[in-house]
């Protein structure tokens, strides 16, 4: 790759880490938010406070975990507590700003699907499950989603609401501590809900992506804001840190 | 007072066909010797409970003994899935496997109270999601201010089986790091086995997160030094990644994933061949051998 180019997935990871800051406190998913969150602690938000299910608080990995209890978690964390602890008196009671959740599928509304593909019973796919998540969705301050942009991921309806997000008409929040989903990221641009309707709303494109590749990348008549913007390029500073950071998280993982 | 005893003689006297058994350890600490151990003693009809399945149990449902999964997130972590519970669920393979699904802060709720003693647990969870209508939950109000929350049913498996850093030599248990759900399994269960790193004369809890079992808690204690490969016990080992990045082939296919259950399980005397193979990078190379 010549200077100054990325991929669509780095440019995803870059523009979801711009939108942490220093002193939130992110409830951080395993994979794409992970790698996003990593990158803003590293580079610009110093002081965010990363907190993973499996306990680890203020978690500060060198290399991306793997899974979501790597000791490379607890062994650079500001405290390590118990599973029953960290849902109950971290993210229930409230101390949890961010939420950072990826899916199989998200649909208009944002209500995410990591259970089945089908139906329940007998599903086409079963997938994982949703693990941590449904209680992220619905108890931290607002949740920042991260998906690759496909008709497959972005559907009109998720087949298994597995969280939360306006629920399946949009119609609200069910009375849900937290805001729910204030931005989506994929790999071609971001989407927020429409302040009224909570539709999700393409509100910019990455720098090269035409609308109308969003539009044919997503399983119902998206709607695009009045005025979009284009996202800023990533800066030579984020794309080295983000090269690094996966290239030394490559090497760690393969040796053992 | 725990018995100081040999892994075998531990699963033989605790682990029925048909009981309920939850083996825990939430990526750290994971139990996988005993997990050997019970498809190795041919233990049938199992219900099978873990908030992660992870490999662990992909072994156990792919060697035919388990009939009943409870669980809330059931991937290979950082890897994709897991073939052999998929499989189970999406093509009754080896046979038909119930599931009853829950999300990790209901299992962790459930497993609080059981080991408070109570009948139920209470958070705020389920409402507004499909699970809530695939699942056993139920919608409680609370007394004092009416907030509609959701009440989970405790859970009391027959055996809890966990592994650990340390026991004492009286049989205390000594863990750290990550402990998961380790305690409250140890205290909801009606049996508990602990293999464990190393018996020490004195604990030396040297990590974050430091929890004693006491031996009054604990049934069997086996020492089976990296008993937890390849999930891993913070200042003894590190976790496999490879190996986990690896299992997605083995288990992929079910003629080779039941070629390494015989090599590496069942055809095997105990864990030390598998740990052999893991010494020498066999374990993984299973279609070669």
């Amino acid at each position: 790759m010549s200077e100054g180019e990325y991929t669509a997935d780095e440019i995803m990871s870059i523009v979801a880490a711009r939108q942490l800051h220093d002193g939130q406190v992110c409830f951080v998913g395993i994979g794409l938010p992970s790698e996003a969150a990593n990158l803003a602690r590293l580079s610009h938000a110093p002081d965010v406070v990363l907190i993973y299910e499996s306990g680890t608080i203020g978690a500060r990995p060198e290399v991306l975990p793997l899974s979501i209890g790597d000791g490379e978690l607890a062994e650079r964390a500001d405290l390590v507590v118990g599973v029953p602890e960290i849902f109950s008196y971290w993210l229930q009671a409230g101390r949890v700003d961010i939420g950072f959740l990826s899916a199989a599928q998200i649909d208009r509304y944002g209500n995410l699907n990591s259970t089945v593909i089908g139906s329940y019973e007998s599903p086409a796919v079963r997938l994982p499950g949703a693990g941590g998540a449904p209680e992220v969705a619905t108890s931290a301050g607002e949740v920042i989603m991260m998906l690759r942009q496909s008709k497959r991921t972005f559907v009109d309806s998720v087949d298994f609401m597995s969280s939360v997000g306006f629920g399946r008409d949009g119609s609200g929040r069910d009375g849900h501590p937290g805001k729910g989903p204030t931005v989506v990221i994929t790999d071609l641009g971001v989407l927020e809900p429409d302040p009224a309707t909570h539709e999700l709303t393409l509100v910019a494109t990455h720098p090269g992506i035409e609308v109308s590749e969003v539009l044919d990348s997503t399983g119902w008549d998206l709607a695009v804001a009045d005025h979009m913007t284009v996202t800023e390029e990533p800066t030579e500073a984020e794309l080295t840190l983000l090269r690094e950071l996966k290239a030394k998280t490559a090497s760690a993982h393969a040796a053992i | 007072m725990a018995e100081i005893t040999t892994l075998s003689s531990a699963v033989e006297g605790l682990v029925r066909d048909g009981s309920s058994v939850a083996m825990e350890g939430f990526t750290h600490l994971i139990p996988f010797a005993a997990g050997h151990e019970v498809i190795r003693q041919g233990r049938r009809d199992l219900t099978v409970i873990r908030m992660t399945p992870d490999v662990i149990y992909d072994q156990l449902i792919g060697a035919g003994c388990v009939s009943k999964l409870v669980f809330s997130w059931g991937g290979n972590p950082g890897v994709g899935s897991l073939h052999r519970l998929r499989d189970a669920i999406e093509h009754d393979h080896p046979s038909p496997l119930e599931i009853e699904e829950h999300t990790h802060a209901g299992m962790a709720a459930r497993y609080t109270a059981g080991a408070s003693g109570l009948p139920f647990g209470v958070l705020r969870g389920y409402v507004g999601t499909d699970l809530r209508k695939h699942t056993t939950v139920a919608p409680i109000l609370s007394p004092f201010d009416g907030e509609e929350l959701t009440a989970v049913e405790a859970l009391n498996p027959d055996v809890a089986i966990i592994h650990a850093q340390q026991a004492d030599r009286r049989g205390n248990v000594g863990l750290w790091g990550i402990t998961g759900v380790q305690r409250e399994v140890a205290l909801a269960s009606k049996s508990v086995i602990v293999t464990v790193e190393e018996v020490v004369d004195e604990l030396d809890l040297r990590g974050p997160n430091p929890a004693v079992l006491p031996t009054w808690t604990v049934d069997a204690v086996a020492p089976v030094p990296r008993g937890c490969h390849p999930s891993y016990a913070m200042g003894y080992s590190k976790r496999d990644n490879s190996f986990y990045t690896r299992w997605d082939d083995i288990s992929r296919d079910r003629a080779l994933f039941a070629r390494w259950i015989e090599i590496f399980v069942t055809g095997a005397p105990d864990f030390t061949t598998y740990l052999s193979a893991v010494d020498d990078g066999s374990v993984t190379t299973v279609a070669d051998v």
